[in-house]
């Protein structure tokens, strides 16, 4: 089950033109238009023209009842390869790692990567109803409490096995929020004090507040094109050093208290050849903090059960000890569904192509950008994640 | 405006694929089933079209323990569904049941906290979908009482019924039966002498009423008049109704001549029926959401409405008739979150079976029958031993189990 050795590198295609649509919390706009947005974003960032853009992958939960093919003609592109991936928090990974291959094999020269979504005022209700045949059947009839009820499941197994405690995943929440204070397309623009934190409305014990995402209207998107391409056209552009994608993993669990990172962080890392120490910022998939201690775990920072003891020793901030989600993560930018799949690769690449939004990190070389997602019944189904390097490392 | 509609009441998810209808078939009946792989034996839940462990099959359902550990639990303080956005706080947890898969269930009150072991059971909810729902291993005093349990069941306690009819034997035991279990108020109606066949006498009506909880209402379900008085009466307060009011002739075709007893029959089994739901059907399904709610409504059939039972061949095409009808309106309860649960007893101990041998049901087990299926919030009871070898017959094969019954039947000269 480990990705062999001996896979082919990504040496000579490149991510660039990071671009974020603003996030609004309900937008009477349809997928569609943060998609438009989107790619007229990489459009004005590259130089290209449209017709450049030969390639599209788009990861969205709110086109229905359109997929990919139908925003071709939405949008006048006409490309020669197209990819459609609603994993949701994992689709910016796996979007990222075909279209490097393809761009690699030739089949595409240049490919928008874009996962955007819209978020009206019933949204989020409407997609819950309709995310999974298992969810339907089998949690829905619960108490309908959503993804707050999934995460409360693991988050109060985490804390009963490994002695987590709230202040531990508030100091995570809390750091991130500093974060998102020099982050201007931020949903949340006001400090987060611990006591706020842990004194939070109740939701699903004990999941409270400020462990929730806010669900939004926004994009992210990047380019994907070969190294010559991006220097003849002079963009800053990161690297990519070795990426990972895993789907149900350890299935007998009895609940997720791991990841596909698991079986793929020797390769992730060798492929690399990197070290978890060599990693200058981690962008966590942080739908909720017990994920990012997972998370963190899973990639080698520190062993199973490390966790609490890891972030009592740790500060978060861009100028911490161990900078993470250094744009504040989706728990202070918002999730705009699909495009939080994206958030993480997007901020990665302005801090490792200094054209950064948020506070730089200092001396940062490599950055890892980590994708989690699509609970169908009890667990996270997709996992991956992707180490990237300054153009020069 | 539609008062029918406008009263709707929220209701929990309701939306199931049709592998997951196997669990509510089974909870219907009482039963905790899980899909089992007939090719590799391995359980599986959610329910599946194919075994995910050998992509083989026959899938069965087969009953289950429910045993398990409740390894993590949350209380909801907030959801995007209606139904339960007004029931909170609301308890769940996470289950790995000792026959393998984890299941998400809603937890009994007197469940410890996590992590301890638990009996997992399977429920109607108000949807009328099978849901699961875990106990505490030990059972604990009042466990019936507990508010997530009531969502799912229709205890006759603190609720106000009616017995249609209470000059027989079953109606009169199930009236006792009704206020041992805490009824609250119990109305009784009976047929004026001559409104309808006599037969059963109505020695036992005088010593209901000295039941303070009991009050008598004249009610013929052959008149729609009385029954459309009688529902303007009380229509709006019961919470459980129980059509007990039954004529049994014990005919063939050939063995009889003529159709008014057929008739007499249907008038009261059938659209006896038909006229109570008319007139009480839709102000019950409105309250279905109300506290106390509206809960439950009871038909008296017969397992001969699953297949004819030649001797009483017109009786039981009267059941028959009455079944299907019952189907109608539990579709139609439904929407209001009122469950429709149908009694199928084998003979009962009455003088319309004197010529049948034992076993026969007594009016007390049929009536004790009747107040567990609210208590347990089944859909379908097969009380006794003789429904219960019928319904096993049935479910192995309806052909063979009229085929069964045919060759014993004696068709007169």
């Amino acid at each position: 089950m480990v990705a062999s050795a001996d896979t082919r590198d990504y040496a000579d295609v490149v991510l660039a033109a990071p671009v974020t649509v603003p996030y609004v919390r309900y937008s009477i706009r349809n997928a569609h238009w943060f998609v438009a947005r989107a790619l007229s974003g990489l459009i004005a960032e590259s130089g290209l023209d449209r017709g450049d853009i030969d390639g599209l992958s788009l990861g969205s939960f709110t086109l229905a009842p359109d997929t990919a093919i139908g925003l071709t003609q939405h949008l006048g592109v006409t490309v020669r390869w197209l990819d459609y991936v609603p994993l949701g928090g994992a689709c910016g990974i796996v979007a990222m790692r075909r279209a490097l291959r393809a761009v690699q094999a030739g089949d595409a020269e240049v490919v928008a990567c874009i996962g955007a979504d819209t978020n009206h005022v019933d949204s989020f209700r409407q997609s819950l109803a309709g995310f999974s045949g298992f969810a339907r059947d089998a949690v829905l009839p619960y108490g309908s409490g959503g993804p707050n009820a999934s995460f409360a499941f693991l988050t109060s197994y985490y804390m009963r096995t490994y002695g987590a405690t709230r202040e531990d995943f508030g100091k995570l929440c809390v750091a991130q929020r500093d974060n998102a204070l020099g982050y201007p397309h931020a949903m949340f623009k006001k400090q987060l004090t611990l006591e706020q934190y842990l004194n939070a409305r109740l939701i699903a014990d004990p999941i409270r507040l400020f462990d929730c995402v806010m669900p939004c209207a926004g994009a992210e998107a990047f380019l994907v094109m070969t190294r010559q391409r991006a220097e003849a056209l002079g963009l800053p552009y990161v690297r990519v050093r070795s990426t990972c994608e895993r789907h149900n993993a350890f299935p007998d669990d009895p609940i997720q208290m791991r990841g596909g990172w698991v079986l793929d962080r020797e390769h992730l890392y060798g492929a690399a050849g990197l070290a978890p120490a060599d990693i200058g910022f981690v962008e966590t998939y942080d739908d909720y903090p017990v994920m990012s201690i997972i998370q963190l775990e899973d990639l080698g920072f520190c062993r199973k059960g490390e966790g609490p003891e890891f972030i009592r020793r740790h500060s978060f901030g861009v100028g911490g000890t161990f900078p993470i989600n250094t744009s504040g993560g989706q728990l202070s930018v918002g999730q705009a569904g699909c495009a939080a799949g994206f958030l993480g690769l997007v901020e990665s690449i302005r801090q490792l192509t200094g054209r950064n939004l948020a506070r730089p990190v200092p001396g940062a070389r490599f950055g890892m950008a980590v994708g989690f997602g699509m609970i169908t019944y009890d667990r996270g189904l997709c996992s991956g994640a992707a180490i990237l390097s300054r153009a020069d490392a | 405006m539609n008062p029918i509609v406008c009263g709707r009441p929220p209701l929990p998810p309701g939306a199931r694929s049709r592998a997951a209808l196997g669990l509510t078939a089974a909870a219907a009946l009482g039963r905790f089933k899980l899909q089992v792989c007939g090719a590799c034996g391995a359980v599986q839940y959610p329910p599946r079209e194919i075994c995910h462990r050998c992509l083989s099959g026959p899938l069965r359902w087969r009953e289950q323990s429910g045993t398990g550990e409740l390894i993590a639990e949350t209380t909801l303080h907030h959801s995007i569904d209606s139904y339960f956005q007004e029931r909170m706080p609301w308890r769940i947890g996470m289950v790995r049941l000792d026959a393998g898969p984890t299941a998400v269930v809603h937890l009994h009150g007197a469940c410890a906290p996590a992590p301890c072991r638990v009996r997992v059971g399977a429920r109607l909810d108000k949807s009328g979908q099978g849901v699961l729902l875990a106990f505490p291993i030990d059972e604990v005093p009042n466990m019936a009482a507990d508010p997530l349990l009531r969502e799912m069941t229709c205890d006759p306690k603190s609720r106000k019924v009616l017995v249609t009819d209470g000059k027989t034997g079953v109606g009169q035991a199930l009236v006792r039966a009704l206020v041992g279990a805490g009824a609250d108020r119990v109305w009784v109606g009976y047929a004026e002498p001559g409104q309808q066949p006599a037969g059963v006498a109505d020695r036992g009506l005088a010593d209901l009423k000295a039941l303070p909880q009991v009050t008598l209402l004249p009610l013929d379900l052959t008149d729609s008049g009385s029954v459309k008085a009688i529902a303007a009466e009380i229509g709006g307060k019961v919470d459980i109704l129980i059509n007990t009011a039954e004529v049994h002739r014990a005919h063939g075709i050939a063995s009889h001549e003529g159709i008014e007893a057929a008739r007499s029959e249907m008038d009261v089994n059938y659209f006896g029926l038909l006229r109570l739901a008319q007139e009480f059907g839709p102000v019950m399904r409105c309250r279905g959401a109300d506290a106390p709610s509206a809960a439950a409504w009871v038909n008296l059939l017969s397992v001969y409405a699953l297949s004819n039972f030649p001797p009483h061949g017109t009786f039981s095409a009267s059941k028959a008739a009455a079944l299907s009808l019952s189907q109608c309106l539990r579709a139609e309860m439904r929407s209001g979150g009122v469950r429709v649960i149908n009694v199928f007893p084998g003979p009962i101990d009455d003088e319309w079976n004197r010529m049948l041998p034992a076993p026969k049901l007594t009016p007390e087990a049929l009536a004790k029958a009747v107040v567990n299926a609210l208590q347990d919030g089944v859909e379908d009871v097969y009380p006794g031993d003789v429904a219960q070898e019928w319904l096993a017959r049935w479910e192995d094969s309806p052909k063979i189990l009229e085929r069964e019954i045919g060759m014993d039947a004696k068709v007169s000269p």
